[in-house]
Parts: C-alpha cells; structure tokens; sequence
C-alpha cells in the first residue's frame, strides 16, 4: 500500500498541486465503427483515433487549474500502443508540462482491462508522487467506468468521480468537487491526494494552437514498459464474441390508449 | 467537447436531412482507407497540424458551411477564432505574430478547412498572402504596424491586382499613382477584389512609372481613405460566403511611407505573392474533392438500387477509383510544390503553375463526378457536393487562369 503525506497548508499558499492526467487513444467519436467478420472485435486499422473526449475534458481541467495558479506541474500518461505519443503530444499543445507513454506490446493491448490500466497508474503515482489525478470517467470504446475507482481503490486514496465542477474547499485545504449523479449534483469535499473522474460538463476543451503544437515538441516525453513497473498483464477476460447489435425491427402505430395497453399486455410487458 | 455537444443539440435542433447531412459529413470524413488518407505522406508532426485544422473545420465551419453560402454571410468571427489558433499569418516570420511555419503546413490547413468551407479556405489564403508581401518586403516600421493587426485577424485584407481592362494580361494594369510630395494619389479601378468592402487594407498594385511590369508598385490603401469606394457586391455562381466587389479610386491620396519595397517592384512582389497563392488555392480545391468523395462514397453505401447498393456497381466502383486517382495525384502535386517554395527551388514558380493547373482542374472534376454519383439529390441544395462544385469551379480561373499556368512552364 502506497501513503503519500502532503503539507496541509493553505493550497493557494503552496507551490500548487501537481496533477496527473490520464489520456487514452480510442476510436473517434464519430466513426461508424464496423466489427470484424471473425466477431473477434471491432475494426481498428487505417480507423481515426483520436483522445477519449472525457480526457481532454481531464487534460483541460488540469491545464485551467495551472493558469489558476491551483496546480504546479501537470504531466499526461497515456497507457497504450505506439501510437498512444500522438495523443500525449495533444496533451502537451493543450498545455500539460509533460508526458509518460506506458507502451504496451500489441499483442496485449486487445487483452488490457481497467484492472491492469489501474495498477500501472498506481505504480507510477508512487514515483511520480502527484497530489491529483483526474481520469476521464469512461473511455467511449468500452464504457467501463472502472479506472478512475480502481485507481483510487489501490492507492487507498479519496474519489470523486463524474466531476462537473472542482475548485478549493472553502477552508482552501481540501478540493471541493461537485459530481453529477442519477438524482442531481452532489456536492463532496474530499483530501488530497485523491483521484476525480471528470464528466461532460466539466469543461470545454480548448484547441490546441500553432504556436503551442510548435511549442510541444520541446516537452519530455518519457517512455515506460509494464515490465519495469512490475505490473503483470495476464487477462481476467476472455471476449468470447464481438456482434453488432441486432437490426432495429419495425413498430406498429395504434390508435388508442386503449389499443396501447393491450398490446402492452400482450407482450407480457404491463400485468 | 464542443464536438459531442454539437451532435446532441444537432439531433434536437436540426431538420432530419441536417442531421444526416452533418453526422455523415463527420463520420465519412473520418474513416479512411489508406489511399484516402488526407495525411498521406505526412510525418507526425505534420499530421497533428492537420489535425487541429480539421477538427476545428468540423466543429467552427462544416456546420455553417451551407447557411453562410445561402445567406451570403462573411464569417469574420469564425476567421477570428481561426487566427487564435495562429491560421492568420501562417508563413510570416514569428516576430510580429506570425506562426513562422511552411508552405507545406499553410497547404495542409487550407485544404483541411476547405472540407468544410472552400469560400472561407480561399479567403483565409488570400489574407495569409497579403500578410505573408508585408511581412516579406516590408520595411521594419510597415512589419511592425501592420503584421500585429493582420495575424490576429483584427483587421483584414484583400489583394488587388485585376481590373475590368486586364486579367490575365496583368502587367496592363492601368490604375495609376501619380507623385504628389509624400503622397501618391489613386485613380483607377480593381475588379473582382476577394472581401473588397468587409476588408481594413487593400493591397493596391499600380502604375507609379512607365507602361509594363517594371512601371508597378505595391502600394497599401487602408479602408475610410478619403477617394477610396466600392462597386456593387458582384452575384455569383459560388463564393457567395465573401463579397466580391470592384475597388474604384478617384484621387485617394495615400502616403508614400504605404509602399511595399522600392518603386517598380510591385509586379515582382505581386507574381511572388501568386506562387504561393496558387498551392494555396489548390490547397483549398483538394479539400472540396477530398469532402465530395467520401460524401460520394457514404451515399453509395446508403443508396439502394435494383436490390443493391450503388456501392456494389462495378461501373460505380471504378468511377471513385478514378476519383481516387485524380485527388491524390493531384494533393501529392500540390504538397511537392509547397515543397519547391519552402526549400527555394528556383524553379518552385514553374510547379506551382502544375500543381495549380492539375489540382483545381481533377478537383473540379472529382466533384463534378461526386455530383452524378448522388443522382437526383445531388442536384437539391439541401445536399453539400453541389455547394463544393461551384465554389471550386472558380478556383480553375483565378490566381491566374487555367491558360496563363499553361504558359508559365512553357516559359
């Protein structure tokens, strides 16, 4: 178990927080996604990717709280293939300071889960040391909603997840995070170190501009294996099969309410 | 994101054709097979150049694209926001606000927001070439005027060489500026000047000496110049998200201290201004055909015929192939020549006429085809490729003819 004892000081006061951004590289959002003809998975070659939007929404959230002069230094990891460099050089031309790339060998990448994801964050946390993590709530390729949790879980550290607003606790010695829920907003303060998933509303990312892509370049950009992390990748899963889901069926018009409920009936779905 | 949000409030908001309209537009613009792929060639870095260009199409401009051309709307905002993200002086020097960046790099942006708009790509391209003759041939207290206002897009302008008595013989131009102290003072008109009426500076070329290129100068005008007034907004097949107007000048006196580079160097400044200006507009012609095919290609998956898709017609099929061939040839011709300008070729001049007489002619064509691809609907202005087709048509007419680039390699 990892303990990590920050200066409770006022926040404001302090160097700032230092913030880790979690970034993966999915399909696009607007790709019509196809599934392979051997049901194995979906189409991922010569596909678009680009950064899961709820990441961005993280990466801009961190980006905001350094030019609030809340947070220090903001790094970007992104636990992925190769490729997974283009989504944290996006990262650092939207403002983030620097970038670590878990590389994960092809072969294991179809296998990964957010248990794996979880453990090689945590791994990174107890040398990176930072006081904030914020992760995109789910990723749009799986829709697990499990990293961020996870995360938390083995690092024994406070959550806050579907975040649509963070600021300092009115005593400037916790974070304030008010989280969109089924019945509304919750409103929750917690400590840090903590992990905050960030939702929808959070924010709206900025653009990445000339000057600062130009400016990126410069940015470290560190590369680890899970290997030297000592994270092992066995999967727990094993995806039987891929299908899309079945073809929408004609309705049928009714005249009545009357007409309604008793078709409703009949398909045994009212008593 | 402003992308998802804008695919809710789309599914709310917008009528049913719209919606499929616009998510069709995104989605088969994104996913690419390799020969399609608008990045082609492209080292990493370029790409993520492109890819801010054209995620910023998608969001600030594809949307709009139909409305601006329906309502005649000029989108400063929208140019506005471009030049936040540094569109607005792509090729100037970083000193006074530009992004120091390439040929290469102004091509890729232009072609990547011509898929969403090729009037706004045009005009845009104008703009970075009238900012790229200052901050080139200016002298230092005209660089650090004018490239502040110009690279942020706050005021804008528009290039004028064309008159009603001399297009492609430009060198006949009749405008002239005659000496009188420290002021040259106007007389003359400009034809078909891009934005000419919405722009702050015009960047005039005029007679200051005897007949011929070597008589020519550059010379600024700023908007609200006592003498300096405007025709009629001209009615057009296409471009209508810009005005295009006749410049007229009756006695607009303008300082000396206006000129750009020495007395007699303005055909010079103005043909070098054109090289870049021709990859330019080729640049904005690949993005109308790049969005036309893959519109073209979408719909024949969709489009059901004799108990098939389009998409399943042999006849079909080779004709995106052919489209295919056309619109990657001709990108591939036009990224080499902003190549040739970037590395001082002297011979850049010469390929860049190529690239522009290929480019805009295949690209119109592409479009053209893109067009009968869609059948009936392909006709209906509710549907894009007939929006690219006449806004690319043009592109084979100015920055010099289609002809005149027959005549420069021959040269």
């Amino acid at each position: 178990k990892y303990i990590h004892i920050i200066n409770k000081a006022d926040m404001a006061a302090s160097k700032g927080l230092k913030i880790l951004v979690g970034c993966k590289r999915v399909i696009d959002y607007a790709v019509k996604v196809r599934v392979k003809p051997d049901r194995s998975g979906v189409v991922t070659e010569g596909v678009k990717h680009s950064m899961n939007p709820f990441d961005e929404i993280a990466v801009e959230e961190a980006v905001r709280m350094k030019e609030k002069k809340l947070a220090g230094e903001a790094v970007a990891i992104s636990v992925g293939p190769p490729q997974s460099q283009e989504t944290l050089r996006t990262a650092l031309a939207m403002g983030i300071d620097r970038a670590i790339h878990v590389e994960i060998p092809l072969a294991q990448l179809e296998k990964l889960q957010p248990i794996h994801v979880s453990k090689l964050l945590a791994k990174v946390c107890e040398s990176e040391k930072p006081d904030l993590v914020i992760l995109g709530k789910q990723a749009i390729d799986d829709d697990c909603n499990q990293t961020g949790q996870m995360l938390a879980a083995l690092l024994d550290w406070p959550q806050a997840t579907f975040a649509s607003k963070i600021e300092p606790s009115q005593d400037s010695k916790q974070l304030r995070v008010t989280r969109e829920v089924d019945g509304g907003l919750e409103t929750i303060d917690v400590s840090v170190p903590a992990v905050v998933t960030s939702d929808l509303r959070l924010n709206e990312p900025r653009y990445a501009t000339l000057p600062n892509i130009m400016k990126a370049k410069k940015k470290p950009l560190a590369k680890m294996s899970p290997d030297q992390l000592g994270v092992d990748l066995q999967p727990r899963q094993e995806v039987i099969s891929v299908e899309d889901p079945p073809v929408r069926k004609a309705g049928a018009k009714v005249e009545s309410v009357e007409d309604l409920v008793g078709k409703l009936r009949e398909k045994g779905l009212v008593k | 994101m402003q992308a998802l949000r804008r695919v809710f409030a789309l599914n709310q908001n917008a009528s049913w054709t719209r919606t499929v309209l616009a998510t069709q537009q995104k989605s088969c613009l994104l996913s690419s097979s390799s020969i399609l792929d608008i990045g082609i060639g492209l080292s990493a870095e370029k790409r993520q150049i492109q890819e801010l260009a054209l995620t910023f199409t998608q969001n600030e401009v594809a949307p709009h694209m139909q409305k601006w051309d329906a309502e005649h709307i000029f989108p400063v905002e929208m140019f506005t926001k471009t030049a936040a993200l540094g569109f607005g002086a792509i090729y100037c020097k970083e000193e006074h606000g530009g992004s120091g960046l390439s040929r290469l790099d102004a091509s890729l942006i232009f072609e990547a927001i011509a898929t969403g708009c090729v009037t706004s790509s045009a005009y845009l391209s104008i703009h970075n070439m009238c900012a790229w003759m200052i901050d080139s041939t200016g002298t230092e207290e005209q660089r650090a005027k004018w490239l502040p206002q110009l690279a942020p897009m706050s005021r804008l302008a528009s290039y004028c060489l064309t008159e009603p008595g001399s297009g492609s013989d430009a060198a006949a131009l009749k405008t002239t500026a005659k000496s009188d102290g420290n002021y040259y003072v106007l007389n003359g008109s400009k034809a078909f000047i891009s934005g000419a009426g919405a722009t702050d500076l015009y960047l005039v070329m005029c007679r200051t000496g005897a007949d011929g290129p070597k008589g020519i100068s550059c010379v600024m005008v700023e908007k609200d110049t006592p003498g300096l007034s405007f025709g009629k907004i001209e009615r057009k097949l296409g471009w209508n998200a810009q005005p295009t107007r006749e410049v007229v000048f009756e006695n607009c006196r303008v300082p000396k201290s206006n000129r750009l580079g020495p007395e007699g160097s303005g055909f010079g400044l103005a043909m070098r201004g054109l090289n870049g200006g021709r990859v330019n507009i080729a640049s904005c012609s690949l993005g109308a055909a790049h969005a036309s095919l893959l519109a073209a290609r979408e719909y024949m998956t969709v489009r059901k015929q004799f108990g098939k898709q389009l998409a399943e017609f042999q006849a079909l099929q080779f004709q995106l192939a052919e489209m295919a061939a056309q619109l990657v040839s001709s990108r591939l011709l036009v990224r080499q020549a902003a190549q040739s300008l970037d590395s001082g070729d002297p011979g850049a001049p010469a390929v860049c006429a190529l690239a522009k007489l290929h480019a805009t002619e295949q690209c119109f064509d592409v479009c053209n085809r893109a067009l009968q691809l869609f059948g009936g609907y392909g006709y209906l202005l509710d549907f894009p490729v007939q929006q690219y087709l006449r806004d690319s048509r043009v592109n084979c007419i100015l920055e010099g003819t289609n002809q005149v680039m027959r005549m420069l390699p021959c040269s």
